[in-house]
């Protein structure tokens, strides 16, 4: 099973991400932004940073990158695709998730570890987890708030397609305290919070994450 | 030459924390009377020839593709008049 990272100019947690591909069992395998190929890969990492320098807009540049064009054809035939961060902020600009991603309501980056509640366990990288588990994995973001309007919000309540949403306090001004979302074929996820930094108790906040990669591997080895 | 410019705003019902930010400073410098404040984007952008109204579309495409997104932010395309202040 091998799992590509796409590195950007300006990724950061693309060597995390590849680092917890090969904790869940997978091969991971370096993309490159500048790149029309996908290198004959099963499943796709969008990771966490501030591509393009966050210019214009989080993701707006990210979009138009040349492996996107290859990123958005397989995702659009069912490969899994997991935007975290930077990567779910890239995957809206694509039109691959509804919604938008805007600077925190507080106005101040966060980064903490955050409790989350996992709403949605049948997609790709979701179904490793029991229905509404409670997990720890870190959040660190300046525009996590995510929003849509008042429609699409209904829609993705009412097609189950909120994947983990925040517990307790509100981080960042999401509106129904979504943290994650689906397409409506459950292969293409979008998360704020950062699952790559908990999948090992010396660096994180326990091992919460690695469940997000081994359903990945788990969805391929069913399809 | 001639100027094209693009204002994007946020669309109104999206919480703008940058313009709130700048709204709190104004009470502390002394500044009165301003009930609330939306921060925005100008592009300027130089054409190269006139500005037809096939090139006017093509911005309006650039606008919508590019300069904003649609599912948070409005734009208004404008054509500066020439012999201005460039």
């Amino acid at each position: 099973m091998r799992i590509g990272v796409v590195t950007f100019p300006g990724s950061l947690d693309d060597v995390d991400a590849r680092r917890a591909v090969t904790f869940a069992g997978a091969e991971a395998v370096a993309l490159w932004h500048g790149d029309h190929d996908l290198n004959g890969v099963d499943a796709i990492v969008l990771p966490g940073g501030f591509s393009y320098g966050d210019y214009l807009r989080c993701g707006a540049i990210s979009r138009f990158a040349p492996v996107m064009t290859e990123v958005v054809e397989a995702a659009n035939k069912g490969m899994p695709v997991l935007g975290i961060c930077n990567g779910f902020q890239i995957l809206c600009e694509s039109h691959l998730l509804p919604g938008a991603l805007i600077r925190n309501d507080h106005r101040k980056f966060v980064c903490r570890d955050q409790l989350l509640r996992v709403e949605n366990n049948t997609t790709a990288w979701t179904n490793e987890y029991d229905a509404g588990a409670e997990i720890t994995i870190v959040l660190k973001n300046g525009e996590g708030g995510f929003v849509a309007d008042g429609s699409t919000l209904d829609r993705l309540e009412g097609e189950g397609r909120v994947v983990a949403r925040y517990l307790g306090e509100n981080p960042n001004g999401s509106l129904r305290a979504i943290a994650g979302i689906t397409n409506e074929r459950g292969n293409v996820v979008g998360l704020m919070p950062h699952p790559e930094h908990a999948v090992e108790d010396l660096t994180g906040p326990g091992t919460d994450g690695l469940a997000f990669f081994t359903s990945a591997i788990k969805a391929l080895a069913n399809a | 030459m001639a100027r094209v410019v693009v204002d994007v705003m946020l669309k109104p019902e999206i919480l703008d924390p940058q313009g709130k930010a700048v709204h709190g400073a104004l009470p502390r410098l002394g500044f009165e009377g301003i009930t609330d404040v939306r921060q925005g984007k100008r592009f300027e952008l130089e054409v190269d020839g006139e500005v037809t109204a096939d090139r006017l579309a093509e911005i309006h495409k650039v606008a919508e593709t590019l300069l904003s997104n649609p599912v948070i932010e409005d734009f208004e395309v404008h054509v500066e008049p020439a012999g201005g202040s460039s």
